[in-house]
Formats: C-alpha cells, structure tokens, sequence
C-alpha cells in the first residue's frame, strides 16, 4: 500500500484519471444537452461503440487519426438523425428507443469488427501534445499539460457548452423545450426542430466520445465501452445537469478508475479482489446518485414527447 | 355609416372532432379599440375557435380575415407574425426562466446570443407605461400568480401585438387583481388593439366587454351589448333555458359542531409547510366556504381531512372522535365523505363504467360483495337509482365514466360521496370546469345537504361560488385562516385584500 503513497504514483494517477475521464465527460456533456431539452437518450454506449469501431477502422485502413475522429463524429450524427426520427417524429417512448439504439451499437460494432477486422491490432492515435512552458512546471506539468489533444478539447468543450445552454438563443429555446415545451411552443419555438438539434449534438458527442475512447487506447474489441455510454448517463444526473458538475462527476470516476489501475499494477489488490475492485466506479456510481438525490435540476419535460394536440 | 374594416374577422369556421362538431360555422370580429367579449359553457367551442385563430389547430370550413385580408395561419408562429398574442389559461411560462428570458424567448429579431439586458430595459419601459410592476430578473417560479400574468401580459406587448385573446384570465386572480388587469386591458383597447376576451364569468363580462358574443353547442347564438343585456338574460343564451344562478337558501339552522381542526399542520409535496397552525369549526346545517387564491394550502387541507396526507401537528375531530392521522377508510367510517378538486385523478376512476365508480366506496361489503365475489345484481340496482335521484345525464350505468362530461362525472360523485348520509362533506372546487346547469344543481344539493343537517366545508378558488353557498366564509391565505365572517357581514374588497395575505 505505501507503494501508493508515493509522489510519481500520485503523478500516473492523476494524470491517466484526466485521461480515462475525456471520454465519459463527451458522452456525458452531449448527454447534457439533450436531457436540458427534455430528451433521455439511453443509447450514449451504443453509439459510442460504433464511432469507437468507425474511428478505429479508419485509422487502421488510412493511418491518419484525424480521419478518425472525423468518421466517429459523423456515426453519431448520423445515429442523432435516427434517434430524432424514433423520439420525436414519431414520438416513441424514450427509454425503450435508448435500450434499442444502444443494443444496436453493440451487435453492429461487432458484427463489423468480426467481419472486417478480425483479430485485433493496434492502432496509432495523436501524440502527446505538451502545451509549452507549462508542461515543464514539475509534477503539475506532467499531469495536467501531456495529453493528447482530444483530452484538451474534451475540457475546453465544458465552458463552450455551459455558454451554449445558459448565453445563447438556442440555449434559451433548449432550456424552455425541457421545461415548458407547450410555452415555447406558443410563442412561435419549434419544439421538434430543437429537439433535433440537441439529439443530434448529443449523439454527435457520443460518436466522438467512442472514437477518443478506442484512440486512446489503441484497439477495438467486442463491447468496448463496457458500460461507460451508462455511467455517462448517470453523471448527468450526478451533475445535476450542469456542465461543471457534469465535468466533476466525470474526474471523480476517472480517478478512481486510474487508482484501481495503479492498485493493480503495484500488485495492492490482485486475483478476484482486483476484479472486485474494478466494480468500484460502478458502484461509486450508485451510491452518488443515492446520495445526491438532487431532482431539483431535472427537466421537467424529461423523457415526455411533445405533441401539440393534447 | 360604414364601419371600418375590423382587425379580425372570422368567416364561417367550422371544425369537427371524431362524433363532436366543436365550431359550426362561427362568425366572429373583433373592431380596433374593442374589446369583444367570448361567452360559453365549457365544450361550447371558446377554446377551440380560438385555438384555431392562433393556429393550434386547423379549421375544417371557413377564412380568417385580418384587416380585410385573408390570412392562413397554420401554426403559432404564423398567428405572432400576424400580430396575434394569446394568453392561455393555464399559463405558458418556463418557471425556471427569469421573467426577461421567458419573455425574449422565441423573438424573432434575436441573434446568436441572448441579449436579456436589452429585453429587461424594455420590459421596465412597458412596466412603467402600462402600470405592471414586475422585476425582470426574477425567476418566475418564484413569482405570485398574479405577477405571472403580468409577465403573459409584457409578453404581448413586447411583440406589439395588435390582437390579444385572453381565456378566462380572472380564473385565478384575486378581486383586487381582476380590477387592476380590467384597468390594462381597458388601457391595450384604447391604444387601438383588439381585445377577445373569453370567460363564463358574467359579471366580469357585463363589466369589461364593448360587445358580448354567446357561444352555445359550436354555434353563435347571439350578440349583444352591455348596456342592452343582463346576467339572467346571458346566462338563459348560455344554457338555453332560464338559470336560476343562486339556489334559494334558507338561513341555516346550525346545530352542534361536526367537524373540528384544531392546530392543523400539514406539509406540502416539496416538505414545505403547506397548512400552518389552521383552526376552524363547521357546525351541522351550516356550509363554511374557504376562499382563497389557488396555491395557498387549501389542496393540502382538503386531503389532510380525507386521510390522504399525513398530518404533521394539530388534530381533526369528527363528531368529537378524533380522526388525525386515520386512514381514508376510517375517516370515512367516522362519517366524512369527500369530493375532491382533480376529479378524474381522484374522485373516479374514467375506464371504469359508471356503476362501477358508484360502488367504489362500498365495494367491499355487503350487499355489493360477498366473500370476495362481487354482486353486480345489487351493484347495478345501486347505480340506477343513484343515477336517477342525482340526474347523472349517462346513456347506460355501463358506459365508461371518462366519456361523460366533467358536470355529470361531479353529480355522479357527489352522489357517491352523500348516499352514505355523511355528518360531514369535504368538497374542494365543486363546480369548476362544470357547465352552469350542473353547477346550479350542485349547489341546490349542497344546500338540500345542509337542511339535512350535514356540516359542509367548501372550498373554492371562486369566490362567487363561496358567496353564493356559504354561511361562514373563510380565507386563507399561505396556509394560514386569515379571518371568518359571518356571511351577512362580507364585505368582498375585504375578502380580496385578505386573499392577497394583507388587511388581517
């Protein structure tokens, strides 16, 4: 256990739980978005897993990360306009079309990997970008300012999209779409054309959470995410739908989850333990949100279609 | 003499719903300056034509004609860009907006951002102009009701709209309150708008309106002026049939003290304190009516009494038996029978048929059950006396309860609720949303009820629905009893100002 207590374990921890957070506080920013306008999108992991498998091919066919990315964001939005389709053109119950976008993802991200890919070989993501002068402050430099760009942009994505909800006229309609769809409605605001919107920024978020996700890590498997589009969710709530709360609940677990790493490789916990040990996020997860039952926050609208007539 | 081209007309609306035709080819206009008074029972066809005009719906037959020219609107924004604003009954805020945002949301001319310290500027210029005191800043769930109609109002305005229609705006205002908005409506008509203004309220109606138009069944049935009518006269046009608009009502004849609250404190859903410290007695053949702005405690109070809510301190006493803290079956074993305000979520269930919503009380004792098996022989004969001493309008007493209208689902109620003779009744908003017939007849119950010698508390957020049935009035006002007086001795501007929580 003293192994843990040490200054360079301290570093590796801090610094690879900013990484493991980057893709949680994407899916769970998007996520944010869209529940702020009354939509509950359950499929966060499904379209992870496929911009996950969309951003891995193609960098494993074209070598060029960036591509990757770009593939990735393109899934979701493609996956936001279906999601659109299914919840608020046609009005399905939201929960239920989350289960089966996410049940989607899963089978089809495998299904392709099996067919094209096969056997699993590694990929080359960004470098490291170390942001000048302040990567070399000591110890502070190594855990805040080496990481990828697509780490910095996860973060600098958390006061863009909290100015986004609270500054601008889109954020306005969003807010009053999740609260009082029948007042917008009134007043001229097409409760369909923002849904849509914040659908298709949320899912495009969740593509791009997958892609940084597998590029991060360098391959694709079967299940991937294993459960991160969920807690993703569950930090929304966490959040109380706020984008620093949201980019809180996102760190929180991404410490953890790098501390039972650090566990892991110093031998602390080994065997069954460590198995036990990696339920540790999920259960964190559980007991917050028993915790921090802070439904003050939540959407009025949240999971109810609109429709004009009733 | 010609008249000027009206701002709004509307040319032989028709709309149907499956089996209902909700307009039948309507005539309708509104004169710059005017303001044009909508009457009707509910399901006459207020609401839809007007719906129609602000493009919630889509007529089947007929044109809209604003200033002359034919205009299709097919959806809200089309009505706003027409210069058309509607204040609905059921306000249509964001409460967790601030009064600035809410009102600058769906502007046409915003940009990319939000600029509400412009907005605010000029919400403070309108506030000042028109006489409506509102903080821009303020969050609107924080505001009064009164102050969110206000904000409805600055809405309009802001969009410079040249026609309002406003659907029973008074519903839920003080008598106070409905002088002020009368002062700005009045004000809105002399800078040359258009004013539709829908009520079944006919005081209101006789006091406010250039022209009154009766709505009966879809179809126009009449105009008229103020000047040329009176409330009798309005009320047979909505009805169809003369209206005895108060029941005749001996003095009451009040004996012992039925039910007593002594202390009450109950909590509100959010574990605010909902009642606070309420004391009040309701003698037998006496109607004691609480009166009081919507939102003060009294929903609370009513199910505190039926057992439906737990009771945090004081204590309930029914013919001197202490019912705190029983359960709903107890306290009506004890003698109390209850009409609740949401008459669909509470008092019946709307898939079941009607004779199976008239049982529900006794469902589970004889002669309507035995061991566990119901006895639908009994339970039918139940129903159909039941439906014929209370005059419950139903093709069979196996129709489904949700397909009768809201006066007959209440009379059917009602007639649950005092085929046990309860020595207490507990009845919240006992006429709302129920056409003037069914309301008449209610009342002529109720009152029947009290000659029986029953103690009945009635709780109203329509004040002239307290002043017409009961001998005590009470207010409350913040869950708190503001005062009682002796029905004789009302003064309603004091009854005003003590539901507005001042003069006590």
């Amino acid at each position: 256990m003293s192994d843990f207590f040490t200054m360079a374990s301290l570093v590796f921890v801090v610094g690879s739980g900013i990484r493991l957070a980057t893709p949680f506080l994407l899916a769970a920013l998007g996520e944010t978005i869209g529940q702020r306008s009354g939509v509950l999108n359950l499929g966060v992991e499904g379209v992870m897993l496929l911009g996950a498998f969309g951003a891995y091919y193609t960098i494993l066919e074209t070598k060029t990360p960036v591509l990757g990315v770009l593939v990735g964001i393109g899934v979701g939005l493609i996956m936001g306009v279906v999601y659109g389709l299914v919840t608020v053109s046609l009005r399905a119950e939201q929960g239920i079309s989350g289960i089966g976008i996410f049940l989607f993802g899963l089978g089809m991200s495998d299904l392709l990997f099996q067919k094209q890919v096969g056997t699993p070989l590694p990929i080359r993501g960004f470098d490291d970008w170390h942001i000048p002068l302040l990567s070399e402050i000591p110890k502070v430099g190594e855990m805040f300012f080496q990481h990828s760009v697509l780490v910095y942009l996860a973060f600098v994505l958390v006061p863009v999209v909290a100015f986004l909800i609270n500054r601008t006229t889109f954020g306005l309609n969003i807010r009053a779409v999740g609260e009082n769809p029948a007042a917008a409605d009134s007043l001229g605001v097409s409760v369909a054309r923002v849904r849509y919107g914040t659908i298709i920024l949320a899912n495009l978020l969740a593509g791009l959470a997958g892609a940084v996700l597998a590029i991060e890590l360098g391959i694709f498997q079967q299940n991937l995410t294993s459960g991160q589009g969920f807690i993703a969710v569950a930090l929304v709530y966490f959040g109380a739908w706020r984008p620093t709360g949201v980019m809180a609940g996102a760190l929180l677990f991404g410490l953890v989850s790098a501390t039972v790493l650090q566990w892991k490789t110093l031998g602390i916990v080994s065997g069954a333990a460590s198995s036990i040990t990696a339920m540790a996020p999920a259960v964190l997860t559980i007991v917050a949100l028993v915790i921090i039952t802070r439904t003050v926050g939540q959407p009025s609208a949240l999971t109810k279609p609109f429709d004009r007539g009733s | 003499m010609t008249t000027p081209t009206p701002l709004l007309r509307l040319d032989g609306i028709t709309k149907r719903f499956p089996g209902v035709l909700a307009n039948d080819s309507v005539d309708f206009d509104v004169q710059a300056g005017e303001i044009h008074a909508l009457l009707g029972e509910n399901g006459a066809g207020k609401s839809t034509l007007m719906k129609i005009l602000y493009g919630l719906y889509n007529q089947d037959e007929g044109q809209v004609f604003l200033a002359g020219e034919p205009a299709d609107i097919t959806r809200p924004s089309d009505a706003i860009q027409a210069g058309l604003a509607m204040i609905h009954q059921h306000f249509m805020l964001v409460p967790t907006l601030s009064v600035a945002e809410n009102v600058a949301l769906g502007l046409a001319d915003s940009g990319f951002l939000v600029d509400t310290s412009s907005v605010a500027d000029r919400i403070s210029e309108l506030s000042t102009q028109y006489g409506l005191a509102v903080d821009p800043e303020s969050n609107v769930w924080q505001l009064a009701v009164g102050e969110r109609q206000r904000v409805e109002i600055i809405k309009a305005l802001y969009r410079d709209c040249r026609l309002l229609i406003l659907d029973e705006p008074t519903a839920v205002l003080t008598p106070q309150e409905v002088e002020e908005l009368f002062v700005i409506l009045r004000k809105m008509a002399d800078d040359s708008r258009g004013l539709i203004f829908i009520s079944h309220k006919l005081d209101e109606v006789l006091a406010l309106a250039d022209r009154i138009t009766v709505l009966r069944d879809g179809r126009v049935v009449g105009e008229t002026k103020p000047e040329a009518t009176s409330k009798e006269e309005l009320a047979r046009m909505m009805v169809g049939r003369p209206v005895q608009l108060t029941p005749d009502k001996k003095p009451s004849q009040h004996g012992r003290v039925r039910l007593a609250i002594e202390g009450l404190q109950v909590e509100g859903d959010r574990g605010r304190r909902a009642v606070n410290n309420f004391s009040i007695d309701v003698r037998g053949g006496e109607i004691v009516g609480i009166a009081g702005v919507s939102g003060n405690g009294q929903r609370e109070l009513a199910e505190a009494l039926a057992g439906l809510r737990p009771v945090t301190g004081g204590r309930i006493l029914l013919d001197d038996t202490e019912v705190t803290g029983s359960t709903p079956r107890e306290v009506r074993g004890a003698g109390l029978a209850y009409v609740p305000e949401e008459r669909m979520r509470d008092g019946v269930v709307g898939e079941f048929t009607v004779a199976e919503n008239l049982v529900l009380v006794d469902h589970n004792a004889e002669p309507y059950c035995r061991r566990g098996v119901l006895r639908m022989r009994n339970i039918a004969e139940r129903a159909v006396t039941l439906v014929e001493r209370f005059n419950v309008k139903t093709p069979t007493i196996d129709t489904t309860t949700r397909s009768l209208s809201g006066g007959n689902i209440q009379k059917l109620i009602l007639a649950r609720e005092l085929s046990a003779e309860p020595s207490v009744l507990v009845a919240s908003q006992p006429t709302r949303g129920v056409d003037i017939g069914a309301a008449e007849y209610i009342h002529r119950r109720l009152v029947e009820e009290r000659d029986r010698g029953t103690a009945i508390l009635v709780i109203s957020e329509d004040l002239d629905e307290i002043l017409t049935l009961a001998d005590q009035v009470a207010v409350m006002f913040e869950g708190r009893l503001m005062a009682v007086r002796d029905r004789t001795a009302v003064r309603v501007e004091e009854i005003g100002l003590l539901m507005a929580g001042s003069g006590a």
